[in-house]
């Protein structure tokens, strides 16, 4: 494809009268917006309105180009590869997003929690539980994250929570951008806690800031005790490990002191909660902790 | 599979410092080996996500990094190949010096 139109031709690569590799063999003229609308089918009006950078070889006259294309003989001056030096953090659009979002919560005094773990690890139903057991202090908001559908925002939302869905569709995580853009209609109150519940996956989240405040990983007893070796960028990153479903231990294979260490082992610095939220066992140190994070410093009721 | 959208990052950035009418030919890229990005599956990614854009054809180099930290408890330094591990004196107080870089370093451009 042209690097310079955009326009599909075929043929063999040849070098262009005025400087730019060419895939096709048509000329960029004065006159050539009008002449692509009619000899390339471009489905776009569009200009050539070449910057700087894009020398186009002196002592050539720019009507020169008329007429068929040379052959790439003459290096043409301006032509040279060239190296640029970018020094540049990959992720840094998504980096300068979240910064974004963490400034506009520490204006509004929102603390934004980013809570993460596998598909059915119980982040839903810890929402759920800490918005029922919140009672108001703080108010809880959800910006709930899944491929498809809006079963978890309906989940939220009969739990008497404000929530707002976004579906990643292919995406396997959040970024940045997706949370500021559901921003706007969650409105969330100052004061209040904001959940953000990732996508159900314990790799690609924990590459992407969202702007929050703290992050937390939630496992179940039902994963294994191996989860934390098996996945340590997601474990390694969270600043509180929560063991969930610990009503179930009696009945699955799970070492939770094991757990407990590999966690460690993994993130010496982390909060480690468990807790069951169906049973209630460990919610109130999770609110705990959810409270001591909070700007405000919400005390309990 | 973070790396699709890792790569149409590196894609956008790259795009964004070409002149008009300028052609990639080779990007060079640091990762560490503790960055979480899995550097075959980017190499994977990258010829699907340059098409039709100037970087279309260009030659992807990837310098990987090697995970070192020191250690909290004697400062000597342990060499990591995941993100976490253990210090030849036990301890698993590790801070991490390099392993974690996800760096666009240069472009080659024509």
């Amino acid at each position: 494809m042209c690097g310079v139109c955009g326009c599909s031709g075929g043929g063999a690569k040849r070098e262009h009268a005025h400087g730019h590799e060419h895939d096709h063999g048509h000329e960029h003229d004065r006159d050539h917006a009008g002449a692509h609308g009619r000899e390339h089918g471009h489905g776009r009006p569009h200009d050539h309105d070449h910057g700087p950078g894009h020398d186009h070889g002196r002592g050539r006259d720019r009507d020169d180009d008329q007429g068929p294309p040379r052959a790439a003989a003459v290096p043409v001056p301006g032509r040279e590869a060239r190296v640029v030096r970018l020094e540049r953090e990959v992720l840094e659009k998504n980096d300068r997003l979240a910064e974004r979002g963490r400034g506009w919560f520490a204006g509004r005094g929102v603390f934004a929690l980013n809570l993460m773990g596998s598909p059915g690890a119980g982040k839903t139903a810890l929402i759920e539980r800490t918005i029922r057991e919140a009672g108001g202090r703080p108010e809880v908001v959800v910006i709930e994250g899944d491929q498809e559908t809006s079963r978890d925002a309906e989940r939220v939302r009969a739990a008497g929570g404000r929530v707002v869905q976004i579906n990643t569709g292919a995406g396997c995580h959040l970024d940045a951008a997706m949370v500021l853009s559901a921003l706007p209609g969650l409105d969330p109150p100052p004061g209040s806690l904001l959940v953000i519940e990732n996508v159900g996956n314990l790799v690609c989240p924990a590459l992407f800031d969202l702007g929050e405040g703290a992050r937390a990983v939630v496992c179940s007893v039902a994963e294994g005790d191996d989860k934390p070796l098996k996945y340590p960028h997601m474990f390694r990153r969270a600043d509180a490990i929560v063991l969930s479903k610990v009503d179930l231990l009696p009945y699955v294979p799970f070492d939770r002191a094991l757990f407990f260490a590999r966690a460690r082992e993994v993130n010496p610095r982390a909060r480690l909660l468990e807790v069951s939220a169906t049973r209630g066992d460990g919610v109130g140190a999770w609110l705990s902790w959810l409270r001591e994070a909070l700007p405000g410093r919400v005390s309990p009721p | 599979m973070h790396e699709l959208a890792i790569t149409e990052q590196i894609v956008e950035a790259v795009s964004a410092r070409c002149g008009e009418g300028e052609r990639v030919t080779r990007v060079v890229l640091e990762i560490g080996k503790l960055a979480a990005v899995v550097p075959d599956a980017l190499r994977f990614c990258f010829d699907a996500c340059a098409q039709g854009t100037p970087l279309e054809g260009a030659r992807l180099e990837i310098v990987e990094t090697p995970g070192v930290a020191r250690c909290g408890a004697c400062g000597g330094q342990v060499l990591l190949d995941r993100p976490f591990g253990h210090c030849g004196c036990g301890s698993s107080d590790l801070e991490w010096l390099s392993g974690e870089e996800l760096r666009i370093r240069e472009m080659e451009v024509i």
